[in-house]
């Protein structure tokens, strides 16, 4: 067994909802793997639930043999977990520097200054605004730098929530390049939640399609893409989904 | 003369309000708590360092270290016990506690030290400095060199240091110092100390001024008036609406009627609220949920 993140039967509630529904998924080592779903599929609830931001009610979480379920969030992260949060969510009034210096926060070793120097070779666009706030970045060097702050942590598994969120398809490239890079160098494991299926499968690994809170498919990203079900419904090809009806018509009706 | 007067013991006045109100922008900034017994920490901290000069005999710069000390222990014990749990619950009920507490405070004060006015001895107490005529208390110059040394420190710890850094980041967004790895509750543990330590600071600086009563710390209103004054959520608001508090006060003292100086305070956070109600150092930050 070489999965360095493992998930049973995970569930996870916001309140009385319940968002995820018992998912079971593997991130194996080395890897990328992929996450696919659309708008309220509980990608996200299953990251956050993942690094400690929700907890679940059931099912167990394991990290590399360790069991890391109802940890606090900064206790995982120090285990090793990088999390990018969608949206980027940097430090607004701090500068860039301290941004990425914050990242090591949990570190006390001495190659946090080579691994600055890292992070400003992968981004060279944030070494040119090392002083600037955070706030007043663009939402791409904002990205980049919620990347390198995850990156500045060492971390053994990323997660990366929707990185090309909002972004042009310049900078959608850019960024999955980055992510191509990292893996190809430093062989990090990558857990990658995407709405945009073509970036992600061309990307990952191994590839999981969740639909309301339930993974409905999984397999290589390489037969993924030739699957028709996901080439009509998120390769944008026609307008049913697994199931039959796309979801969200239905979902409009209850909420 | 008359003017310049006013000014200067209108700035030490306001200087300890602005050292109330800084402890109230700390905790509110970090964990979005309004702590209304920052008022009562402070006569904590005067009381503490009445025992440890009157009582237990110690050197007074020897005192103010405990003094500091003990506090500093003091609120990092009450946020992990009382308001640790309190994460996450309605900003009502965190309110309603902490007014508890500063009723329970002020009761304990009153039952170990009693009710009376007790004056703290320092060795700066009396004297007086007199450049060219104005008259001018030690202890006035004692409360606004310490208020300036000790901003001067804040400044350096939250632009300097890694855990000054890493408390904005956790104010500025919560979850994300969570995701890097920063141990935020702990850094909650370490705002309330170090906001007790301010208050504890104000104590005693204010002490030979008005003397160490459980009821002193009643000021904690005018201050809370003057951290909102300065922009809630800034630090040098807090400082600058409490002077600006203290000298309107002192001016209002003397020209108005007998009685509208105690009321300065609350009409210019009328006017404030009224004509700029982000205070005077907004702070525009949109707080994510």
């Amino acid at each position: 067994m070489t999965s360095l993140l493992e998930m049973t039967n995970v569930e996870t509630y916001y309140g009385p909802i319940m968002a995820i529904r018992g998912i079971s998924l593997q991130v194996a080592r080395g890897d990328i793997t992929v996450l696919l779903g659309a708008n309220g599929a509980g990608k996200t609830t299953v990251l956050k639930t993942i690094c400690g931001a929700m907890e679940p009610q059931k099912g167990r979480i394991l990290f590399d043999g360790r069991q890391i379920t109802g940890m606090d969030p900064d206790q995982v992260a120090r285990l090793g977990i990088g999390h990018v949060p969608e949206g980027r969510e940097v430090f607004p009034f701090l500068s860039v520097h301290e941004n990425l210096l914050m990242g090591a926060f949990s570190r006390h070793d001495a190659d946090i200054s080579q691994d600055l120097d890292a992070v400003y070779d992968y981004f060279p666009g944030l070494q040119d605004k090392r002083g600037q706030q955070a706030g007043y970045l663009s939402g791409g060097q904002q990205q980049m730098l919620a990347i390198g702050r995850a990156l500045m942590l060492r971390p053994r598994l990323l997660l990366l929530d929707e990185p090309s969120l909002g972004l042009s398809p310049r900078l959608v490239t850019e960024i999955a390049g980055i992510i191509r890079r990292l893996n190809d160098e430093t062989d990090m494991t990558i857990l990658l939640v995407e709405q945009n299926a073509k970036m992600a499968l061309g990307l990952g690994d191994y590839g999981y399609v969740m639909e309301l809170g339930r993974i409905v498919m999984e397999d290589p990203c390489d037969r993924l893409q030739q699957a028709t079900d996901i080439q009509e419904f998120y390769l944008g090809m026609k307008d049913e989904g697994v199931r039959g009806r796309r979801r969200w018509k239905q979902r409009k009706t209850w909420r | 003369m008359e003017v310049l007067q006013l000014l200067i013991s209108g700035t030490s006045q306001g200087c300890v309000y602005g050292l109330i109100a800084l402890g109230f922008v700390l905790i509110y900034k970090a964990t979005e708590m309004v702590n209304f017994a920052q008022g009562d920490m402070m006569m904590l901290g005067a009381f503490f360092a009445f025992t440890y000069v009157n009582i237990l005999e110690l050197n007074f710069y020897v005192a103010v270290l405990a003094t500091i000390a003990t506090m500093a222990m003091l609120g990092a014990v009450l946020e992990r016990v009382v308001l640790r749990s309190m994460i996450g619950e309605p900003p009502f009920s965190v309110l309603m506690l902490t007014i508890g507490l500063g009723f329970i405070i002020r009761a304990v004060a009153g039952a170990v030290w009693g009710n009376q006015p007790r004056s703290l001895p320092t060795p700066y107490a009396g004297g007086v400095f007199k450049p060219g005529g104005l008259i001018i208390g030690y202890e006035n110059i004692v409360i606004i060199i310490g208020t300036a040394l000790l901003c001067l420190c804040l400044y350096l710890f939250f632009r300097f240091s890694r855990l000054g850094i890493a408390m904005q980041a956790a104010s500025q967004n919560q979850l994300a110092a969570f995701y890097v790895g920063i141990p935020v509750k702990r850094i909650y543990g370490v705002v309330w100390a170090l906001s007790a330590t301010i208050s504890a600071v104000a104590g005693i600086l204010v002490a030979p001024v008005s003397l160490v009563d459980p009821q002193m710390g009643f000021i904690g209103i005018k201050a809370f008036a003057a951290a909102i004054v300065g922009g809630f959520g800034s630090l040098p608001g807090a400082i600058v609406g409490g002077l600006l508090i203290g000298i309107v006060e002192q001016f209002a003292g003397l020209y108005l009627p007998t009685g509208f100086s105690d009321v300065t305070a609350y009409v210019i956070l009328l006017l404030m609220l009224l004509l700029r109600p982000e205070g005077i150092f907004a702070t525009m930050q949109r707080k994510k949920v």
